[in-house]
């Protein structure tokens, strides 16, 4: 649903309470399905789901938000309805696709969520003018590939645990810095200015 | 055990970097990198094959180009020296240090990728060279710098997400055969094993991944905004050792696919990739006007024949090897030289410059003599590389593709031909020439030793090289 709902929404606002609302989502059913795991892995999970997804991130967002005086009008290149339509036919096609695939090792209900998830994340960052949205883009993809592990298995491995973390923690530091960056260097930091890099 | 060394050695040398102020600290702090750096490679000619810290093991491949690495990266750190004391008068220790810094992770991280046997391990490496990487191309702290670090960044982060996507699919296939070892040696010996459908996924999800790093379609884009606003030694870098870490993560991939049922599958997409390369590097050749960005085009142009030449198998495979390694010398040699000819014409535009035999004698001669190499004109030794790819699609039966690369290849010499020549011999619009500095031979002659050593390499190959290539080419063949 909270995919749907980002299609159209149109306040930044509203984007960062969607990003709170699937981190604790997240959270859930993550408590939920990993109840074999070792207690000091489990609350990594925790950690990394409720603490960072729902609260740090959303609220860095919105600190940079704040300090950039970014309008907070979302700016789509298409209209709201279209977007509605869009999402759902990418939610419509994951079901009919994953109805395909045959393989007791995966959790289809998962499977169907995380692709909707990344696919739409995809969507956003097409669709949507500004550099923050973009970055909100990429976090629901990260959310649905946290999803997507969540769907190859319980047992996940250690390894693939810490990816996540040194995804998340790459990607908010890197976007994260260069954000404070671009509010010293540009005040209105809309994509459009950042497209004279050209050939010729 | 070296690894470890290592590993320790470049975090402590490349926080000393950013930390220290001291100018001859600092040049102290590089050549420790160096020696130590040269020390990693010497030790690992001789304990091919060992595994060592549990994720990292030397193959041939690894080896190979570790020892490139280990040759370009000397020159790459001495320019890079001569760029921050010659170019900007603004620079502050603080922006030397961190440029050092990054540039030593940048090094070690393409290293460790080589040598690892452990996709998460290299997924892990590939991460770090991104942060160093946008730390290089936001060197100059302008706009236009920020938005090459931005989309770099940007492109980066999903195709990475990609590559992580890849390995989750990866490891249900392996859950299919009972595996739980992810390290490549295992997966070359159960390959039968795995699930052929999540395995083809994943070889999409991480071939799409890598084409980031490698240079191809369809996420190339990002690399050519980076070497452009990265300083001319950093992008010498990203244009040869970084592009290797595409390339050997992209042959291990293809190695698990190779003996299956899989692999013409997994060449079709190969072809589709590579060609469409070759394609949008001439299109892009033939009118563009920057020569920093003709340049990275021309490495797109490069890694695209070199995927063909893996994908039609036969030849082609050792000729592909043998082209990355040739490419990595040929290249640099350009960026490394592209700094000159900033300093006398303060412009990155065709446009504005020409004459350059009168400025720079020695300069000019190598931009001539890298222009042949760079475009596989004989004597260059890309050259031979090349000819046995086009050798590799003709017995591949793969005639209507050989016709159009070729077709290309003639655009792209059309293109990068008329601009060097007008950069060489054609009178430029408006010179100061009062202001044009003087430039010592010397400072060619790192160039002339790279573009030398590429020509030696294809035309007289020592035996030890021959050996290595054709152990790697065993992986697929």
């Amino acid at each position: 649903m909270s995919l749907l709902y980002m299609s159209i929404a149109n306040r930044l606002v509203t984007y960062l309470q969607l990003l709170v609302v699937q981190g604790i989502i997240l959270f859930g059913t993550t408590y939920l399905t990993l109840t074999e795991f070792n207690p000091v892995n489990l609350i990594l999970i925790m950690l990394e789901t409720l603490v960072f997804k729902a609260v740090a991130v959303p609220w860095f967002i919105n600190h940079v938000i704040r300090k950039n005086r970014i309008t907070r009008v979302t700016e789509p290149y298409v209209p709201n309805f279209l977007s509605l339509i869009i999402v759902t036919l990418i939610i419509v096609s994951a079901i009919i696709l994953a109805s395909f695939i045959k393989d007791e090792h995966l959790d289809k209900t998962f499977f169907v969520v995380a692709l909707s998830t990344i696919f739409t994340g995809l969507y956003l960052i097409v669709s949507r003018k500004k550099i923050i949205t973009h970055v909100i883009g990429y976090i629901v993809i990260e959310n649905g590939v946290f999803i997507l592990s969540l769907a190859v298995g319980n047992e996940m491995p250690m390894l693939v645990n810490l990816g996540i973390m040194l995804d998340i923690f790459a990607s908010v530091l890197i976007l994260g810095i260069f954000f404070n960056k671009i509010g010293d260097v540009i005040k209105d930091p809309d994509v459009d200015l950042l497209s004279n890099l050209k050939d010729n | 055990m070296m690894i470890g060394i290592f590993l320790t050695g470049t975090v402590l040398i490349s926080c000393g970097l950013i930390f220290n102020r001291n100018r001859a600290f600092s040049y102290v702090l590089v050549c420790a990198y160096i020696a130590l750096l040269w020390g990693l490679g010497l030790y690992e000619w001789f304990h091919v094959n060992d595994v060592e810290l549990g994720f990292f093991r030397t193959d041939s491949l690894g080896l190979l180009l570790l020892l490139a690495l280990c040759l370009v990266a000397l020159p790459a750190l001495f320019h890079g020296f001569r760029y921050l004391e010659k170019h900007n008068t603004d620079e502050t220790p603080h922006s030397k240090g961190l440029f050092f810094g990054a540039m030593v992770l940048l090094i070690s991280a393409c290293a460790m990728a080589y040598l690892s046997d452990h996709i998460a391990v290299t997924w892990i490496f590939t991460e770090i060279t991104t942060l160093s990487a946008s730390v290089l191309i936001y060197h100059h702290r302008n706009i236009r710098a920020l938005e090459g670090v931005w989309k770099y960044v940007f492109l980066c982060a999903i195709s990475i997400t990609f590559i992580y996507v890849g390995i989750l699919f990866l490891s249900l296939s392996m859950k299919k055969a009972g595996l739980t070892d992810m390290s490549f040696g295992s997966l070359y010996d159960n390959r039968t094993l795995l699930d052929p459908y999540w395995l083809k996924l994943s070889f999409l999800f991480i071939f799409t991944g890598f084409t980031v790093k490698f240079g191809l379609v369809p996420m190339y884009t990002a690399g050519i905004d980076a070497k452009d606003k990265a300083p001319a030694p950093a992008g010498a870098l990203l244009s040869s050792i970084l592009m290797n870490l595409g390339f050997i993560s992209v042959y291990r991939m293809y190695g698990i696919m190779a003996h299956t049922p899989l692999q013409s599958w997994a060449t079709i997409i190969m072809i589709i990739s590579g060609g469409l390369s070759v394609f949008v590097a001439a299109v892009y050749m033939t009118r563009i006007k920057n020569i920093k960005r003709m340049l990275a085009y021309s490495s797109i142009e490069h890694m695209g024949l070199v995927v063909l030449g893996l994908s039609a198998g036969g030849i082609g495979v050792y000729a592909a090897i043998l082209h990355v390694l040739l490419h990595t010398f040929v290249k640099p040699a350009l960026f490394f030289q592209y700094n000159q000819i900033y300093w006398i014409y303060q412009s990155k535009s065709i446009n504005d410059v020409g004459n350059y035999f009168k400025y720079n004698k020695t300069g000019a001669i190598v931009i001539l003599l890298a222009f042949f190499s760079a475009t596989a004109m004989p004597p260059s030794g890309l050259f031979v590389s090349e000819f046995l790819i086009f050798q590799s699609l003709f017995e591949a039966h793969l005639l209507p593709l050989l016709i159009f690369v070729m077709v290309l290849l003639t655009l792209i010499i059309w293109g990068f031909g008329s601009n060097t020549f007008k950069l060489l011999f054609t009178p430029p619009a408006t010179i100061d020439e009062s202001a044009v500095p003087a430039i010592s031979p010397w400072e060619s002659f790192s160039q002339f030793a790279l573009l030398a050593l590429s020509v030696y390499l294809a035309y007289n190959p020592p035996v030890e090289l021959v050996t290595l290539i054709q152990e790697a080419v065993k992986l697929v063949q």
